[in-house]
């Protein structure tokens, strides 16, 4: 898990405007079943690669769960199951 | 010949995470990487038998040997990285399935600030949750 100030670094070196979360006790990484126990620097807890789509209702409307660290939904692909969700 | 294909498999080792792991093109799938593993596994092919077949004409029977094994050894070690330890990860089995609610949460963003869920979902059309191993 990255510290604020990580996560703050790398919005600026990239950025990013979208908020970035951090959770440290991996509370809500675990809530959402993505819990990679022991698979960070030094045995520490961090999440695995996953991406919800979420409407404004609450309702989940796609999961992407990636069977390969390095290969992570690309914008085009969200933004297409944004439409066929009628988002 | 044989030094030549050792560059690249060298190469091919050490560039996809500085390089080519930037670019999804070659980060979900290696190409670039097996490509010039390939041209050094040629170019050792090549310098090994020129080698072994006119050794009064080019030597190199002993570095071609060794520089051949440690071509090899990169090229495993690439390969169990890429293809077997990037795929060492949780199924993920217990999240939440599409159709069910997202479950609520409040955490602090890069600020300091807290950011919670459901409010977010009060201004947006969709919020979409992005999972990461920290920094990337």
């Amino acid at each position: 898990m990255d510290s604020n100030a990580d996560s703050r670094r790398l919005c600026q070196d990239q950025g990013y405007t979208f908020p970035f979360l951090s959770d440290p006790k991996a509370e809500v990484i675990r809530r959402y079943g993505v819990l990679h126990a022991g698979g960070g620097e030094n045995g520490r807890d961090i999440a695995r690669p996953g991406e919800f789509l979420v409407d404004a209702a609450g309702g989940i409307r796609w999961i992407n769960l990636t069977e390969d660290i390095r290969v992570r939904a690309r914008p085009e692909a969200v933004l297409r199951q944004v439409d066929l969700a009628g988002l | 010949m044989n030094w030549a294909g050792f560059g690249f498999t060298l190469v091919a080792a050490i560039s996809y995470v500085p390089i080519f792991a930037r670019f999804p093109a070659t980060r979900d799938f290696p190409w670039a990487n097996l490509l010039l593993f390939l041209l050094g596994g040629w170019a050792l092919a090549v310098g090994n038998k020129r080698a072994y077949g006119q050794p009064e004409r080019y030597g190199g029977k002993v570095s071609g040997a060794v520089l051949g094994v440690l071509s090899l050894a990169l090229f495993g070690l690439f390969c169990w990285g890429n293809f077997i330890f990037a795929r060492q990860i949780p199924s993920g089995a217990g999240a939440p399935q599409v159709g069910q609610m997202a479950p609520d949460f409040t955490l602090p963003d890069a600020t300091g600030s807290p950011v919670t869920l459901s409010e977010l979902r009060k201004t947006s059309r969709a919020v979409l949750l992005i999972f990461y191993r920290g920094y990337w």
